[in-house]
């Protein structure tokens, strides 16, 4: 026998069995605007709380399993500083780099690997043309194309669960189920989902179990869940519940309410397979 | 004399943290070593130690090198004939295989033994990539990886692939990490040898073990 994936008592079960597992992923998610960190990070001591290549040393340092940048600058034509703030911290960070936020085009997405993103986040580029996903993953392999769903429940209370892609940061409804939507740029190409919920982003209620649960069910490629971290719980949850291969977050570690040794500890308590390379000692 | 490491550009993927992290590497092992990233094949048939990364898939890969006029000559001979130290990173290091099989049959070098294959986990629910950090389980002794520690306390290294290279000699699988199944981690023989996982994106496992390629006297 060997450990669950998903942890929880399973894991718990088999823990002695275990020999090699692949972790859990903790994903700090910083919001990038005109190369600075929105809203800042409150976490450590930073001489510069709003330089996100300060953010992600000191996450890097921490032992976050990856990093994301968020770019919301709202002109394209200010993409260089965010190239920069990349291509900056790719030589700081020896950790896997996500960047995501108005990529539309293969040579947007040529631009931010070259300056130093390992994967690249597409979300309304891929629901207006779902074959920019096919045409990114073989250009780049799949590997490096992650899609972005922004989902919303659209089912009323007792009806079987449904749920639509929002885009334009949760503003506009397409008409598109969640679940069609994710297997469908897996198919394509997609190496991996981020998942939204619309619902829960913002309200420290903890993930949309139901929604990671049936994506993360649905495709063969890992699934991020995000949107409404609050509690060490809910990153749990996620997981073990929900199915997902890696959690993100943003504020819950920017603004120092948890630490990631504090979340990856937490999570190695409830039973779930966590890289704590450097972190032991804190426990 | 300060030794030249050539890092080869052929086109396929980002070479900017791969050069950082062997500097950084070389800076905190103290090893005298300038890092070129380089798609001249002369300077890679001088180079003192030979480094091919490679991301994406392998029938891309081997046509991106092979659309570098003169580089698997010149890689041939700094390797082969030369001996000089080499290490294949990802697809560079699936590269080194008899074959791969992704996207229809396409030859590699032929340095190690076996074919790449699709990862296929006995376990259904395990997601493909094969993607995140995983711990290595080592089958033999390799200069490369002293002084790191390895098993399941041990560090852990970042793997994000679908395919990996199934060695027909056990002897040149130098580690392997599990995914409901033996995956291989390092093949080694030799003055070459290759990991399947990103050492540039492996924080503390990756600046050692490129630390010590660097050091490496086969």
């Amino acid at each position: 026998m060997r450990p669950h994936p998903h942890g929880g008592e399973d894991a718990k079960k088999h823990e002695k069995a275990a020999v090699l597992m692949l972790k859990t992923r903790v994903i700090p998610c910083l919001d990038v605007k005109d190369g600075r960190v929105v809203k800042g990070v409150q976490f450590v001591d930073l001489i510069d709380a709003g330089d996100p290549v300060e953010a992600a040393i000191a996450y890097d340092a921490a032992g976050a399993d990856e990093l994301c940048f968020l770019d919301i600058t709202a002109s394209h034509e200010d993409r260089g500083i965010l190239l920069d703030v990349v291509t900056r911290t790719a030589e700081a960070c020896f950790m896997p780099l996500t960047v995501g936020g108005g990529v539309r085009s293969v040579d947007d997405i040529r631009t931010l690997l070259t300056a130093g993103a390992d994967k690249v986040s597409i979300n309304t580029a891929a629901v207006n043309d779902r074959r920019f996903v096919a045409r990114a993953a073989e250009k780049f392999g799949e590997q490096c194309i992650v899609v972005a769903i922004d989902a919303k429940r659209v089912s009323g209370e007792g009806e079987p669960p449904r749920w639509e892609i929002f885009t334009h940061g949760g503003r506009k409804l397409t008409g598109i189920d969640a679940v069609d939507y994710a297997r469908e740029v897996v198919s394509l190409g997609a190496g991996e989902l981020l998942l939204t919920s619309m619902d829960r982003d913002g309200t420290k209620a903890g993930f949309d179990i139901m929604l990671t649960r049936a994506i993360a069910d649905a495709v063969s490629v890992p699934v991020i869940a995000s949107g409404g971290v609050g509690t060490l719980d809910h990153l749990v949850e996620g997981v073990r519940d929900g199915h997902a291969s890696a959690v993100l977050a943003a504020s819950i570690f920017h603004f120092g309410t948890y630490t990631i040794p504090q979340a990856k500890l937490h999570m190695a308590a409830a039973g779930l397979p966590m890289r704590l390379d450097g972190i032991g000692d804190a426990a | 004399m300060s030794a030249s490491v050539a890092i080869i550009d052929y086109g396929s993927g980002n070479l900017h943290s791969a050069e950082k992290a062997f500097a950084r590497a070389a800076r905190d092992s103290g090893a005298d070593c300038s890092i070129f990233v380089t798609s001249d094949p002369e300077v890679v048939r001088k180079a003192d130690r030979v480094v091919l990364p490679g991301v994406g898939a392998f029938a891309d890969c081997r046509a991106g090198l092979h659309a570098v006029a003169g580089m698997p000559e010149a890689l041939n001979e700094a390797v082969i004939e030369a001996g000089r130290p080499f290490l294949g990173i990802c697809v560079g290091m699936q590269l080194m295989a008899d074959r791969g099989l992704e996207y229809g049959e396409t030859p590699g070098f032929g340095w190690i033994g076996g074919d790449v294959v699709r990862i296929e986990p006995a376990d259904p629910a395990l997601k493909v990539p094969h993607m995140g950090w995983n711990t290595l389980d080592v089958a033999r002794p390799h200069a490369v990886l002293q002084g790191i520690p390895t098993g399941p306390d041990g560090l852990h290294a970042y793997f994000v692939h679908s395919y990996h290279l199934k060695t027909s000699d056990k002897a040149q699988c130098v580690a392997t990490t599990d995914y409901a199944g033996a995956v291989t981690a390092l093949v080694a023989r030799d003055n070459m040898a290759g990991t399947q996982f990103h050492p540039e994106k492996s924080q503390t496992l990756g600046l050692r073990l490129i630390a010590n390629f660097l050091r490496w006297t086969p």
